[in-house]
């Protein structure tokens, strides 16, 4: 997960704590995004960023997963294309094994 | 109308295993942490020969000597299956390292290269015979101050000097331009000239593979990522007319166009406009090649007990001309952009990039033979997560022509493979941007086996941390349909005197 994402990312949650806030990922691809969901929820695997050995213990979820929340026509403005085109139940499960 | 026209490209690549150990950011980011990291104790085990950088299929196909659609079918992983290659190729050359730290020094205005002296004698043989250099005035710069090996390890380690070593040996070093100043320390200097180098030898490349002289190149648009000046005017430029100079296009002035990876594909369209408006005959894009980016993914690379293939600088010259009734145009009425309200979703890029100017053409997303997106090579993306880019652009703009109506959903794939390619390009930023496939494009075309291709450019602004926009350009390339507007038609003028003449007399008849 780029570096500048996770100091932002840091400074939200001690800003707000970890009880009201998840992050919304928008990866393209199940083995970055679930690399991004870790990150968040016990650290930086790679031991590069600002979450190296941090624990922030936040919930991550794929776009794709708030199909129903977002607005159907910005939904199919914004994400639709990508729908086709991405695994999106492989993104979506890899990125579910990091909220359990 | 008349559009301009692609007359020529040409295309290098540099194996400079060298300057990936010692100037690659990954690790000199990694000797800042850890000068015995693991991966810096790994990675020279990983690192190919140049035979076999040139024998690579990539490779082969970036200097023209295989086309795409053989590399298609060539099974990967390509690192092995080597192809029969040569260094020369139909559009271009592979050059060694060596040769290539002897033409860094040729195009060194300012004495800041220094070469060990037995090894720039042994360079300055290998330059003089060289099919395109050999005739570069500045190769009498190799018989002239030459550095000890005593004398290298001395700047190297007391006047922080730049190392190039060449097979483990240091061979010179590359001094900074100024004590302090940080846009002209020995790291800075290093990217720059090795730019300047491999854009003259694209340039180069180009002059002696086509007819264009290099007297009648009037203006030169540089286009890569790397930023040339002081602490005063950081990126002042001119690279354009650096690599010119060099080149003899003694009747040229030129600039830089800037964009990260978009910027080869807006430099296309700037230099279309200059000619089509007539302000100049022949515009001449240049883009030079990246050590910082030389050997970036290695990590994963080396991790994936793979060779380090991020070891290629690339280069490349795009020759614009007036119409000739031979060669493709652009189609300047249908240029592709992504507006700053356009939106920064992958749809809505691709929407403004791809189907816009397609509206405006009159085309469906069928009626274009070949796109031309970033064409990274995705055997050096894959094992660094980053995926198979060309094709995830294919799939994008299949997904646009599903949701237009214009195939079935479950024709998605079969699209991508229809006008999709394999990427073949080394990820060095702005040279995968579409650029690398003119010179097959023009090809192609002109043997009547595609009739129209799209050029597209992608940049990635936030990298600069001024802006979140997103950016993207693209262009149609296509055959030319043999008329050429010599903007005066005999017939039409008569036409109008017989008109005139015919109202002149009914007037004295009434």
């Amino acid at each position: 997960m780029d570096l500048e994402n996770q100091a932002r990312i840091k400074d939200l949650n001690d800003k707000y704590g970890n009880e009201d806030l998840i992050v919304v990922l928008g990866g393209a691809e199940a083995e970055a995004s679930g690399l991004a969901a870790e990150t968040v929820a016990t650290g930086d695997p790679t031991f590069a960023g600002p979450l190296a050995g941090v624990s922030l213990g936040l919930k991550a979820y794929h776009i794709f997963e708030f199909k129903d929340e977002v607005p159907a026509d910005v939904y199919e403005e914004q994400i639709s294309m990508m729908e086709m085109v991405l695994d999106v139940d492989e993104i979506v499960d890899e990125v579910k094994t990091y909220r359990k | 109308m008349n559009f301009p026209v692609i007359k020529g490209a040409a295309y290098a690549l540099i194996q400079a295993n060298g300057m990936l150990f010692y100037q690659g950011t990954t690790q000199t980011s990694e000797r800042l942490k850890n000068s015995q990291s693991e991966h810096l104790q790994k990675l020279p085990e990983h690192l190919r020969s140049f035979d076999q950088a040139v024998s690579y299929p990539p490779n082969q196909a970036y200097i023209g000597n295989i086309t795409p659609d053989d590399l298609k079918q060539i099974p990967q992983p390509w690192y092995e299956n080597p192809v029969t290659g040569a260094r020369d190729g139909k559009h271009g050359e592979i050059m060694p390292e060596d040769e290539f730290l002897g033409l860094m020094k040729i195009v060194d205005s300012f004495e800041l290269v220094v070469l060990e002296e037995s090894f720039q004698a042994g360079v300055k043989e290998k330059l003089q015979t060289h099919p395109v250099l050999n005739d570069i005035e500045d190769i009498t710069k190799l018989d002239k101050t030459p550095g000890t090996s005593d004398e290298l390890e001395q700047l190297v380690a007391e006047q922080s000097a730049q190392p190039l070593y060449f097979d483990g040996k240091l061979v010179g070093c590359v001094k900074r331009a100024h004590e302090f100043d940080e846009a002209l320390s020995s790291e800075v200097m290093l990217g720059n000239i090795a730019n300047k180098a491999s854009a003259v030898l694209a340039l180069k490349q180009m002059l002696a593979k086509t007819d264009l002289n290099p007297e009648d190149v009037d203006y030169i648009i540089e286009c890569s990522e790397e930023a040339c000046g002081d602490m005063n005017q950081r990126g002042g430029g001119n690279f354009a007319k650096a690599v010119g100079e060099m080149c003899g296009c003694i009747n040229a002035t030129g600039s830089d166009t800037r964009s990260f990876c978009a910027g080869p594909a807006h430099a296309l369209v700037e230099a279309a406009a200059l000619v089509q408006s007539g302000i100049f005959a022949n515009v001449v894009v240049v883009g030079g090649g990246c050590t910082a980016k030389l050997g970036m993914n290695s990590r994963d690379h080396v991790k994936k007990e793979m060779p380090a293939l991020e070891d290629m600088l690339g280069a490349f010259a795009v020759h614009i001309s007036e119409n000739d009734g031979i060669n493709p145009v652009i189609r300047t009425d249908a240029i592709g952009r992504h507006r700053i309200g356009s939106g920064a979703s992958p749809q809505a890029v691709m929407t403004a990039i791809v189907t816009d100017p397609l509206d405006k053409a009159g085309y469906k997303i069928t009626d274009v033979d070949r796109y031309a997106p970033e064409m990274q090579n995705p055997e050096i993306t894959k094992p660094a997560g980053a995926g198979d880019v060309p094709q995830a652009n294919y799939k994008m703009i299949s997904a646009l022509a599903v949701k237009r109506g214009e195939i079935e959903r479950t024709e998605l794939l079969k699209a991508v493979d229809s006008f999709g390619m394999p990427g073949f390009a080394p990820t060095q930023g702005h040279i995968p941007s579409g650029v690398p496939f003119i010179g097959h494009a023009r090809d192609m075309i002109l043997k009547g086996k595609i009739t129209r291709t799209m050029i597209i450019g992608k940049g990635s602004l936030f990298l600069g941390r001024l802006s979140n926009l997103f950016d993207g350009v693209s262009l149609l390339m296509e055959k030319n349909d043999g008329k050429v507007d010599t903007g005066f038609d005999q017939e039409a003028v008569r036409l109008m005197i017989a008109d005139a003449m015919r109202d002149f007399a009914k007037a004295f008849r009434e």
